[in-house]
């Protein structure tokens, strides 16, 4: 391909922000230091990127797992095995469901929010003020973030998978009368504590790093505007979606 | 003669294709405030930059004390920064920390001070700026005068020798002005620092600089005190300290005749 060719122009841009974005996490990561203070960060920063997604991550998992039941109870019962409900359900959201939903929901919550932080900071001149303080603002500003983001995905979605079995439990038990005693039989007799369970947590370490890694690298290379700090949140929220999918498909290949 | 804290030697500094300063020279003074002036885009801030190692010069040498800022990195850079002070031109405050905390960050980043010295510390230094009683406040709540003060006290936490003022009067009323004004001298003279102020405040600088600097034209075009200044028969020098809109730097960016212009537009039509 010559400089000029479509081909280039299409590749071009994004292979070099690829390339950009994989050095500044190599930087990150290489300037990694654990001190009490990095620590306090951290937490914070849990709390802000994981507690306040609660609300979201609760009732989208309840209505997930409503619509789900419902879903599979309509077309299982048409076959006689409306019991399997329930193993269809848990399955779906340890291996699946769970991990990719709620990375997603994370890449629109936290994702954005910390996007249009480091993007502000960057344009109210906050990193350069770090910079000149001798305060790394890797340390201080990225390390934290791309921590909590391992920390708090995998923990939304233990909640998220536990809204919406309960979800689930409201609609086939309590609304359809399926017995109680064989839905969470079928459910124990169905996941496999590694495969399933781990596996799904193995995907939502993998999908928080790659949430919180766009949404700081967005954010840390963002035009210092208005207009550059909107546009990176904006593509945090794509990147993040396309990359988990992706990602969600690679992991499931290895995992199965 | 004043010994020299800071001195530039043919510096010469390209961003993005374009020479921003070329073959500068300049010194300031240990222990005076020296006010960097000139019109705006003339490269002032760039001369701050220089100064605390955020760029490095193309050519020539930045040197503060016995240091030679452009050969440093790393530890060295950071080990080198924590005897400077900088005041950006925001404040560049850290929204999410109370006034206390913004003040105390250095001092937990760089030392190992127990909470209740630091405490103290932080307490003393938001006196100095007169805003102890705003410690518990988030900037969002101050007025953009005291964000700045809050913001002085920060980057004077590690007592400095060195303290930069970028634009520090910019956009303040007549009361934050005075009180910045006085801070910066009464700061000055109380700890015997070197203070550089970037500014294109002429009023203001006649009141503070002990020494003044023009950049225009991409180098020190006139130095002396501010009254030298003022009575100085270099044209640029003079439409500077006047404010007069003419004259050597054009009121007029650059574009062909306003008359072939109309015609032109007449022609299209």
């Amino acid at each position: 391909m010559t400089p000029e060719s479509p081909g280039t122009r299409l590749f071009d841009r994004p292979l070099r922000e690829l390339g950009r974005a994989f050095l500044f996490l190599l930087t990150a990561i290489s300037r990694m230091r654990f001190t009490r203070l990095q620590l306090a960060e951290t937490l914070r920063q849990v709390y802000f990127a994981g507690v306040r997604s609660l609300v979201i991550i609760v009732t989208c998992g309840f209505f997930v797992g409503l619509v789900l039941t419902l879903q599979t109870y309509d077309t299982l019962t048409r076959f006689g095995a409306g019991d399997a409900v329930s193993t269809v359900l848990a399955l779906s959201l340890f291996r699946e469901l769970g991990p990719v939903l709620t990375a997603l929901l994370f890449a629109g919550r936290a994702g954005t929010s910390i996007t249009a932080e480091i993007g502000l900071m960057r344009a109210t001149e906050q990193l350069d003020a770090l910079d000149l303080m001798a305060i790394d603002p890797m340390e201080r500003i990225v390390q934290p973030r791309l921590i909590a983001g391992m920390i708090a995905v995998p923990a939304l979605v233990l909640i998220f998978n536990v809204t919406a079995i309960v979800g689930g439990v409201f609609f086939a038990v309590f609304l359809m009368g399926n017995d109680p005693v064989t839905f969470w039989s079928n459910m124990q007799a169905s996941v496999e504590l590694g495969r399933d369970f781990f596996g799904g947590m193995v995907k939502a370490v993998a999908f928080g790093f790659l949430a919180a890694w766009l949404a700081v690298w967005f954010g840390w290379s963002a035009r210092p505007t208005s207009e550059g700090v909107a546009l990176a949140t904006t593509q945090t929220v794509i990147a993040t979606a396309i990359t988990v999918l992706i990602l969600d498909f690679v992991l499931s290949a290895f995992m199965l | 003669m004043t010994e020299a804290a800071i001195e530039l030697h043919d510096v010469t500094v390209r961003l993005g294709g374009r020479t921003i300063l070329e073959n500068l020279n300049l010194v300031i003074p240990a222990g005076k405030v020296t006010a960097v002036m000139g019109p705006s885009g003339a490269g002032k801030t760039t001369v701050l930059r220089l100064v605390t190692g955020q760029i490095r010069p193309d050519s020539g040498e930045v040197r503060v004390g016995d240091t030679q800022v452009e050969k440093l990195d790393g530890k060295a850079l950071n080990r080198f920064r924590r005897e400077i002070g900088v005041l950006l031109q925001n404040g560049a405050l850290f929204t999410d920390l109370t006034c206390f905390d913004n003040v105390a960050l250095p001092l937990r980043e760089h030392t190992d001070l127990p909470e209740t010295l630091i405490r103290r510390l932080v307490l003393l230094k938001l006196q100095m700026v007169g805003l102890r009683g705003a410690a518990e406040l988030y900037p969002r709540e101050l007025s953009g005068g005291m964000n700045r003060r809050v913001a002085t006290a920060r980057a004077m936490a590690l007592d400095p020798s060195i303290m930069l003022f970028d634009e520090p009067f910019a956009g303040l009323d007549p009361i934050s002005l005075g009180v910045s004004l006085r801070l910066i001298r009464d700061i000055n003279h109380a700890l015997g620092i070197t203070s550089i102020v970037i500014t294109h405040d002429v009023d203001e600088v006649s009141e503070l600089a002990d020494q003044c600097a023009i950049i225009a034209d991409r180098q020190a075009v006139a130095t002396g005190t501010p009254s030298e200044l003022t009575d100085s028969d270099n044209p640029l020098v003079r439409q500077f300290m006047q404010g007069l809109p003419d004259g050597p730097v054009p009121f007029h960016y650059p574009a062909q005749d306003l008359a072939d212009d109309l015609l032109a537009m007449e022609k299209r039509r």
